[in-house]
């Protein structure tokens, strides 16, 4: 639920999406990880920097969700979907496609869109 | 170093009570387990409980001085939250209490009261174990987690939700005798694949009821059970407890559940047995796909093999190591906060000689308790022996 107060480096790095910038964080050892991270939980390094995310990903997994809770009561039924870009993974709504249609090794974009019952922005993906 | 034996063990009906408050429901099961102990109140040290939801159901946070207060005790009282391994988390701090030597006598339970705030509303309480920022805003509940757990089963392993319909319908057939279940109905596999979608590809019969209920139980050291003259056969020998990423998507597999894999080899190297040693388990089926992950987790099944088990006949109660003879979660139901501890209650039962499935396992001596929190970011394993 969106407060008043913005979620840090969470709502940054939407933002990063929406202007085609997004960017995912990458320790010295290669592990990536969204943000907010201070530390990689697979090998502790603290030297995380700044990386370009691929344009396109594959969908690693996905389902079609009938019964919501009531903050997507009016988007249901709907795709949430894990979506492989590399070094990261991400989970979005997957829009634009017949929720059948939808498989694993799907090529898919990332965007920021509306939820349809709130109106707050939400990770979308997009055939590519 | 003494291993806890279980002095007393009780739960509640499971079902939808949603008239009952949370501290009712809790102090019909930790009095009823204090009686079946057999021990003066007055020699319980601490009380160790779980509880998931509690600010969200019933606006009540500090939980642990009510729980005690309700069932008689003036015992420190901590309340322990790992989503729906509370628990089972919970057991482990009691062990831990009484194996280090500060206590003789702990009360370990929990509770959850969900079924007053309605389907809708449980279902966005259940959703807030996910990663609020990653997963929740994404539109994930939980039957939709596992249903991508599943979903990515079948595409590296194979198997089909036909074999998910076999776990719902062993565990419903497992829970007909059970008198605490919530649901005691027998079904087919065709009603399973018949049965409205949740989350695809997961239905309504892949998955647990959302519940009322509560479990307590009495864990005492081996000298006090013998010093005052109590029957309490059966040992936990055993605790594990492991973690993972809390959201899906940084995870290196989605069908695979390593946090109870570490729990399951820290339990067995605690106890001193290996999974060819174990008779029977109850594992954390809060959805069909669960069974599937946590009786590979466990040591039965390689992975990729443990979906087939059920459709084979090998967990059923006449198979050759049952699965949930309680019913699992699927069917006896799923009070989050006190899902741990009626597992444990189950195998002290099973092992005992006195659940209405025991019949299933006769001699049995080793039984273990899986119960796993969120997407098994969170989960804890409780090996059992009879130690007479």
């Amino acid at each position: 639920m969106t407060e008043s107060a913005q979620d840090g480096e969470y709502d940054a790095w939407l933002d990063s999406i929406e202007s085609d910038d997004g960017y995912y964080l990458e320790c010295s050892n290669g592990h990536g990880w969204l943000p907010p991270r201070r530390v990689c939980p697979r090998c502790h390094d603290q030297d995380l920097s700044a990386v370009d995310l691929p344009e396109s990903g594959e969908i690693a997994s996905h389902t079609t969700i009938t019964v919501p809770t009531p903050q997507f009561e009016d988007d249901a039924p709907y795709v949430t979907a894990i979506a492989d870009f590399g070094p990261v993974s991400v989970t979005g709504l997957v829009r634009d496609v017949d929720p059948d249609d939808v498989t694993i090794g799907d090529v898919v974009g990332i965007d920021v869109g509306e939820r349809v019952t709130t109106g707050d922005r939400a990770v979308v993906f997009r055939p590519r | 170093m003494s291993d806890p034996r279980i002095a007393g063990a009780s739960v509640t009906q499971f079902g939808k009570h949603p008239e009952r408050t949370g501290r009712d429901l809790f102090a019909e099961a930790g009095l009823e387990a204090l009686s079946e102990a057999g021990i003066d109140p007055d020699d319980a040290e601490a009380l160790y409980y779980g509880n998931f939801m509690g600010e969200l159901a019933e606006h009540q946070g500090h939980q642990g001085p009510l729980m005690a207060e309700a069932i008689g005790l003036d015992v420190p009282a901590t309340r322990v939250e790992a989503a729906c391994a509370s628990a089972g988390t919970a057991v482990r701090e009691a062990v831990k209490t009484i194996r280090n030597g500060e206590a003789e006598v702990v009360v370990v339970g929990g509770a959850e009261r969900m079924t007053n705030i309605g389907t809708a509303a449980a279902t966005d309480a259940l959703a807030i174990a996910a990663d609020d920022l990653y997963e929740v805003r994404a539109g994930m509940t939980f039957p939709g987690a596992y249903a991508l757990m599943a979903r990515s089963y079948f595409d590296q392993y194979g198997g089909s939700h036909e074999d998910l319909a076999h776990v719902a319908v062993k565990n419903h057939e497992h829970a007909l005798v059970n008198e605490h279940a919530q649901i005691q109905k027998e079904i087919t596999v065709e009603d399973a694949m018949e049965a409205p979608t949740i989350a695809s590809p997961l239905g309504l019969y892949d998955s647990c009821p959302i519940t009322d209920g509560a479990a307590a139980a009495v864990l005492t050291t081996e000298s006090y059970a013998e010093e005052h003259d109590l029957d309490a056969p059966v040992a936990i020998t055993g605790t594990g407890q492991g973690g993972d990423n809390l959201a899906l998507q940084d995870r290196p597999h989605l069908a695979q559940t390593p946090a109870a894999d570490k729990a399951a080899d820290e339990a067995y190297g605690d106890a001193g047995v290996g999974p060819d040693d174990v008779d029977f388990a109850e594992v954390h089926d809060c959805f069909t796909i669960a069974e599937v992950f946590a009786i590979e987790s466990l040591g039965f099944y390689e992975r990729g093999e443990g979906i087939s088990a059920a459709r084979n006949g090998e967990t059923t109660r006449d198979g050759d190591r049952p699965i949930n003879l309680s019913g699992g979660l699927k069917a006896k139901g799923h009070p989050v906060g006190a899902t741990g501890v009626a597992q444990l209650a189950t195998v002290a039962w099973l092992l005992d000689g006195s659940h209405p499935r025991a019949d299933a396992v006769p001699d049995s001596t080793v039984g273990v308790a899986h119960n796993a929190g969120g997407t098994v970011a969170s989960t804890t394993v409780h090996v059992m022996e009879v130690r007479e």
